[in-house]
């Protein structure tokens, strides 16, 4: 016996652990899919938006030029002087057979006269765009009637956005007073080339004739008019090349340009942020779904202890247990995430819908392979990953447990390997945001508020357990302790259900807070009597005459504020060329090009607070020093410090200034702000216009007043509070419609992960809910213990949600927003009882067959 | 006659409540091939623990085993699997079947594990010889006791080997199974020449076997083959 006979190692046999891992699923198959089904949702957002963001890009593509409308357009905010008219003309004539077209685009009032609309008066703030030309050369102004988008150009007549026609219920034929003139509607514009429905939101648009638009009488000094210059050229020219090469002398005339390839490219960004954020949505809810797998994989490893043990005992090796299950895990994964990709294919056919108002080109749906096969494989990877944290266990199950079920249970605590995976989890996520985001620190922002998102979760689950387990109220009834026992006991659901529910509670809470802390910020602008209206473009002949029709109407003249519109010409004595070359600058060059409204004034108003320097209200002496004051943000934008000189052209005349202040403003109040504040005593005599700031009483007042200005002044136009609340309402609902239905996305997951936790521990729990029947416990005493521990674990899941809610409202309202935050307790104390009592509602439904049939049917069927 | 298990000064202690508790204390004996053992003793003697030391299902404090030449507690984990896989059947009291195969399949896994082929074969008629071939796509749930323990001991036949552990065979089953489990046991350990080790709290069913060990308190009390050595052959009491 002394000879030591080597032994060889086994091999792995892969097909014979192929079979064995397809021979053990099959009496485990209904679970194992409900296991992975907590990640299909997870994929389907993420396919879906990875889907439409694929098809968006290719119609981009397709529709490229439809965009635009044209090959160049060329902008600037003052009228064409001769040098900029040459400029033109030069490109027209240097490009034979290119088309031109122009257009004048303002803020005005417009009169619906036969509209009812009780709010408004049938006046609304609209933006007039004065067409000249065959603009669009590419795509179409869409109207109804089809026709009506050529034929407006030969009349009085004018174009209509839907948004507005709707809202003042107005028909084609109807008329629509733009000024001083009368217009008949001869169409209403469903959508304009480049428009989204965002954009009709904000600024709705009238379309008129170029011809119409100086007997409008709109046009009047002070007018905050865009120029637009659109060029079509022949097939040949290098548009971008020519543009390009242009720039410097749009450059020096003040003027900016857009291609086409220029136009893709912002609208891709714009939208590429839009669906790096969605996935990130979509991502948090996968990985919440992966929390369920990780929990599900745990207990399913548990019950596997017993078979594990058996094959070691017969011989298999550690890793072929372990390759067995890796096996059917990694099975289970890839139909997760297959069935997740094609919902989520299914899914991008309802994202037009959604996603639809944002969009300004038609998007084509068809499958995305690129999408489907990033998706699977995201699945298989992160599901894989946190099966992984379990499945670890499977290699150490000793084999003595076949001889002694109590001999161990699995641990996995000192395994290095465990370590591992959750570094590699943590890499993934951070990976993961770091595709999505591009940025490094805000990745890491990501995944770090994510990670303590889910440790205080996870964390007050361990107290939660702690606490009942040490301060157990042993005199209580039964059904209390029992209740409270199956917190703590093992194969306690307490973990899993406090962290997916509590984290689709944050998500949800979160979203509404926001939402209702964006409004309230423009609400609470206009409450406590506060001005809610301002009336500009008043021209200095007819200040005295609106402030007597405002006073008639008994509105108050909160502020009669003058408006001088100059340009900045230099900066401590250098031009703005001189600027522009020097490289080392990094003065915007918008500084420049802009045209700047500023006012005088003695004092500050309330919306202002001075943050550096000294206010300086007036100027005694023509030869004084003209001390201005900027706008702090605007100043830092600038590279502008105290004592730096500013040359300003008032209308044609020099005017030296030294800033001695900066101002803090609040601009999110119904006032007149403004960048630059000059004293007084400098700008008394150039040409200036007016603003009138007031408050009406009523809608009706507010209504009434705003139909008698636009007759009697009908250049003068109006922002009233209703609007803007209005307007921000509908964009809001816009964009947290949106984000609600991704968020839908980490709900329905939550509620996946909850019915797939409360299966799972129903398969726990059965054989005791048994025991306790077969001892006589009525059905009325399980209900209540099940009711019970659903409900324990639905409120502090919820309450914890709610509170990580209050954290990052407040987080982003304090970072993100600059405003302060009031935690609503209605809708907190509606989003707790919703969650609570469908925890309670699932765990009971899925507890009904322990309810309703005979103890020994149970055991028969279920165990 | 050549040695199949050899033990030699062997102990098991483990860490319980803060202090040591040792189960089995210098136990040794050597059995020869085609030997039939019983292992005897009251609940918490440790006999289970001496059973799992000698399958190499554990490893002991002291002491060594040795089976069919190997000595196990130079073996890793996986090593002793192999060594299990070779030469070591098993049958459980509680049958540890695994209860998502059907009979046929968990007859033939221990051939699989070899890496076998065409086990289907040698598994059937293993079936058949315990009188179980018209259940074999049935699983485990669906058989009764007495069936699944027939299962069990197919199963521990089916890769031919040296020696064969049962513990407490026939602890779950009424007289009447106990009774033909048994027999089947013996029958196919005679045909396949195979050393049978028992664990039992049944000392008819111990009586079968060749030799007899008590164990109490960790420690052998009594050996029949000593006695036998001296000419007593009644064991028991």
């Amino acid at each position: 016996m002394d000879a030591i006979i080597r032994v060889e190692p086994t091999k792995l046999n892969l097909p014979w652990l192929f079979r064995m891992a397809w021979r053990d699923s099959r009496r485990n198959r209904p679970r194992l899919i409900l296991f992975v089904s907590s990640i299909i949702l997870g994929i389907a957002a993420l396919v879906a938006i990875n889907s439409f963001s694929d098809n968006l890009r290719h119609d981009m593509e397709g529709q490229a030029k439809e965009l635009l409308g044209a090959d160049l357009v060329i902008y600037q905010n003052q009228a064409a002087s001769t040098t900029v008219k040459s400029l033109l003309d030069s490109l027209k004539e240097k490009n034979p057979g290119s088309q031109f077209s122009s257009e004048n685009s303002f803020a005005s009032m417009a009169l619906f006269p036969k509209s009812k609309n009780r709010v408004s008066g049938g006046t609304r703030l609209v933006q007039i765009k004065a067409l000249e030309g065959n603009f669009p050369y590419y795509g179409a102004i869409e109207t109804i009637p089809r026709n009506a988008s050529r034929q407006f150009r030969n009349g009085q007549k004018a174009l209509v956005d839907q948004t507005l026609m709707l809202q003042f219920n107005m028909k084609v034929g109807d008329s629509v007073k733009v000024g001083n003139l009368s217009f008949l509607i001869a169409g209403r514009v469903n959508k304009a080339p480049g428009q989204s429905g965002i954009a009709a939101t904000v600024a709705p648009s009238i379309y008129i004739p170029m011809d119409y638009l100086k007997q409008t009488g709109l046009i009047q000094p002070g007018s905050r008019i865009n120029y637009k210059y659109y060029f079509k050229f022949d097939n040949k020219v290098a548009v971008e090349k020519l543009a390009k090469d242009m720039e410097p002398r749009f450059d020096k005339e003040g003027m900016t340009y857009e291609t086409v390839e220029g136009r893709k490219a912002t609208i891709g960004n714009a939208f590429a942020n839009l669906s790096r954020f969605l996935n990130l949505v979509g991502f948090v809810a996968l990985l919440l779904g992966c929390v369920g797998v990780a929990s599900a994989v745990h207990i399913y490893m548990k019950e596997k202890l017993a078979t594990v043990a058996i094959l070691r005992c017969l011989g298999a090796k550690g890793s072929q247990a372990f390759i067995i299950y890796l096996i059917q895990l990694t099975t289970m994964g890839f139909i997760g995430s297959v069935l997740g990709a094609l919902l989520g294919s299914a899914i991008q056919w309802v994202l037009p819908q959604v996603l639809g108002d944002f969009l300004p080109i038609d998007i084509s749906l068809s499958l995305s392979w690129h999408a489907i096969g990033g998706g699977i494989l995201l699945g298989m990877v992160v599901s894989l990953l946190f099966a992984l944290l379990p499945l670890l266990s499977v290699r150490n199950i000793s084999p003595l447990n076949t001889l002694r079920a109590s001999y161990e249970t699995i641990t996995t605590r000192r395994d290095p390997l465990r370590w591992l995976v959750f570094l590699a989890i943590g890499l993934f996520v951070m990976g993961f945001a770091y595709w999505q985001i591009r940025n490094w620190r805000e990745s890491l922002a990501f995944t770090v508020v994510l990670l303590l998102s889910f440790m205080v979760l996870a964390g007050v689950a361990a107290l939660l357990m702690w606490l009942v387990r040490k301060f157990f109220p042993v005199s209580w009834s039964f059904l209390w302790r029992q209740s409270l026992a199956n917190l703590y006991r093992p194969n306690n659901q307490t973990l899993i259900l406090i962290v997916a529910i509590g984290l689709g509670t944050t998500l949800i809470t979160t979203l509404y807070f926001v939402q209702s802390l964006l409004i309230s910020q423009v609400t609470i602008a206009g409450s406590n009597n506060q001005p809610n209206m301002i009336l500009f473009d008043i021209q200095a002949s007819q200040k005295e005459q609106v402030a007597k029709f405002a006073t008639d109407y008994k509105l108050p003249l909160l502020q009669q504020v003058p408006i001088v519109t100059m340009r900045l010409e230099e900066m401590n004595g250098k031009t703005a060329e001189e600027i522009r070359a020097d490289s080392t600058s990094k003065i915007p060059d918008w500084a420049f090009n802009r045209e700047y409204r500023a006012t005088y004034r003695d004092t500050l108003i309330s919306s202002e607070t001075v943050t550096e320097g000294t206010w300086r209200g007036s100027v005694q002496s023509p030869n004084d020093t003209v001390f201005i004051s900027l706008e702090d943000r605007y100043a830092t934008s600038l590279k502008v410090k105290l004592g730096d000189q500013l040359t300003f052209n008032v209308q044609g005349t020099r005017v030296n200034t030294v800033v001695s202040s900066f101002r803090k403003v609040q601009w999110n109040r119904v006032q007149s702000n403004f960048l630059v504040v000059f004293p007084k005593g400098v700008l008394e005599e150039a040409p200036q216009f007016y603003v009138l700031v007031t408050r009406t009483p009523s809608d009706k007042v507010s209504a009434q007043f705003q139909e008698g200005l636009v007759m009697n002044f009908p250049n003068i136009s109006v922002i009233d509070l209703k609007l803007i609340l209005s307007t921000l309402d509908e964009i809001l609902d816009k964009v947290s419609f949106v984000i609600r239905f991704m968020a839908l996305f980490s709900i329905l997951t939550g509620l996946l992960v909850l019915v797939g936790s409360v299966i799972i521990s129903k398969y726990q729990r059965i054989q005791e809910s048994v025991l306790l029947r077969t001892l006589g416990a009525s059905r009325r005493q399980i209900l209540v213990i099940t009711a019970l521990e659903y409900f324990f674990l639905g409120s502090l899941a919820a309450a914890t949600g709610i509170l990580l809610s209050f954290g990052c409202s407040w987080a982003l309202a304090r970072f993100s927003f600059e405003s302060s935050f009031a935690p609503a307790m209605t809708p907190a104390l509606i989003v707790f009882a919703a969650v609570s009592s469908l925890t309670v509602i699932i765990g009971l439904f899925n507890s009904r067959s322990i309810l309703n049939r005979p103890p020994l049917e149970i055991l028969r069927t279920e165990v | 006659m050549t040695n199949i298990l050899h033990v030699s000064n062997l102990s098991k202690s483990y860490q319980s409540g803060g202090r040591m508790l040792t189960v089995l204390h210098d136990v040794n004996f050597t059995l020869n091939a085609g030997d039939t053992f019983a292992i005897v003793g009251p609940s918490g003697s440790g006999k289970t623990t001496l059973l799992g030391l000698c399958a190499g299902l554990d490893r002991a404090t002291t002491g060594s085993v040795e089976l069919n030449g190997v000595k196990l507690d130079k073996l890793n984990e996986d090593e002793r699997a192999r060594v299990r896989n070779q030469y070591v059947g098993f049958i459980f009291q509680n049958f540890q079947l695994i209860p998502t195969l059907t009979a046929l399949e968990n007859v033939m896994v221990p051939l699989e594990l070899r890496g076998e082929r065409n086990v289907k074969k040698q598994a059937l008629e293993l079936l058949d010889r315990v009188g179980l071939a018209d259940r074999q796509h049935h699983y485990t749930v669906q058989l009764s006791g007495g069936e699944q323990q027939r299962v069990s001991v197919a199963r521990a036949f089916s890769n031919r080997p040296k020696i064969l552990f049962a513990d407490e065979p026939t602890g779950n089953l009424d007289a009447e199974t106990s009774e033909k489990v048994v027999n089947l046991i013996f029958d196919l350990n005679r045909e396949s020449g195979t050393t049978l080790v028992l664990v039992t709290h049944d000392l008819e069913l111990a009586e079968k076997t060749g030799r007899i060990i008590r164990i109490k308190g960790g420690a052998i009390i009594s050996d029949t083959a000593k006695f036998r050595s001296l000419g007593v052959e009644e064991f028991g009491s």
